[in-house]
């Protein structure tokens, strides 16, 4: 199989099953996310439990690629863009985490509630966008 | 509590088989950005059209429904849009998610990844925790 027919294929096959996880998860729902993230209500653990059986998997799957050398059908595993924490990736986390406690959504649920039709999520979905192109004019500006 | 752990799971074998045959990284937002302005568009499209599929196939198999609040009259559409600037800036500034960051970089075990997890994860308590005291 040539590289790009088999990047698609991963990718499509990966694609399927994050996007099966996140509905089945209950992750896809802002509300089940906003009770996780609000603590003046009673408190709802879901998410905790969605990112330990995620852990569960790549905590000891990364581990043991890692450990290979190389990936099955790659020369090398992706490198970081940047390695040291910065005052970029601060600003970042800390302005993710805001909008992510207004709306209940961050970007895979977005994708996965557009792809839905919800308007909620397309709304958001785009909204995203505009703030990741904002972002990046902001930048090159500075 | 199972359905939770069970769909975790499917989103780390999701990241497990991406990381293991291309060495890429899966990270929501990384890919949407780089399928709009990065290089190797293929394999991209095709992890967002396979989570647009993979979502249909959840309900289909009767994964409930995603309840989202309705986004009817300018309050509640423009709480949205604010909330998706913000999470689109971030994750741009940031460099990832919570998948990027969170399924994918703690598993690398990468500082940068541990540091931007507390930080998004206590800006958004504090702010969803303010948020419900005020509302």
């Amino acid at each position: 199989m040539s590289d790009s027919r088999l990047g698609i294929v991963a990718g499509a096959a990966s694609g399927l099953l994050f996007g099966a996880g996140l509905l089945l998860s209950g992750m896809a729902s802002p509300a089940n996310v906003l009770g996780f993230l609000d603590l003046s209500q009673p408190w709802n653990p879901m998410l905790l439990w969605v990112m330990l059986g995620a852990l569960s998997i790549t905590l000891p799957g990364f581990w043991l690629m890692r450990r290979r050398g190389r990936p099955f059908a790659a020369a090398s595993f992706a490198a970081p863009a940047c390695a040291q924490v910065d005052r970029r990736l601060l600003a970042g986390a800390a302005l993710f985490g805001v909008g992510w406690g207004i709306g209940g959504y961050c970007p895979g649920p977005a994708l996965a509630g557009a792809a839905l039709a919800d308007p909620t999520a397309l709304l958001l979905l785009a909204s995203m966008l505009v703030g990741a192109w904002l972002a990046d004019r902001l930048r090159s500006r500075a | 509590m199972i359905q939770p752990f069970a769909g975790g799971m499917l989103i780390g074998i999701a990241a497990l088989l991406l990381y293991s045959t291309l060495g890429r990284i899966a990270g929501a937002s990384g890919i949407a950005y780089g399928a709009l302005w990065g290089g190797e568009r293929p394999w991209r499209l095709a992890f967002l059209a396979g989570l647009a599929a993979g979502a249909w196939l959840a309900l289909g198999l009767g994964a409930p429904a995603p309840q989202a609040p309705s986004v009817d009259g300018a309050a509640p559409a423009l709480t949205i849009m604010v909330a998706g600037v913000l999470v689109g800036a971030g994750t741009r500034l940031g460099n990832g998610c919570t998948s990027g960051h969170g399924v994918c970089g703690l598993a690398r075990l990468s500082l940068r990844s541990a540091v931007a997890v507390a930080v998004f994860m206590s800006s958004g308590m504090l702010t969803a925790t303010l948020l419900g005291i005020l509302g």
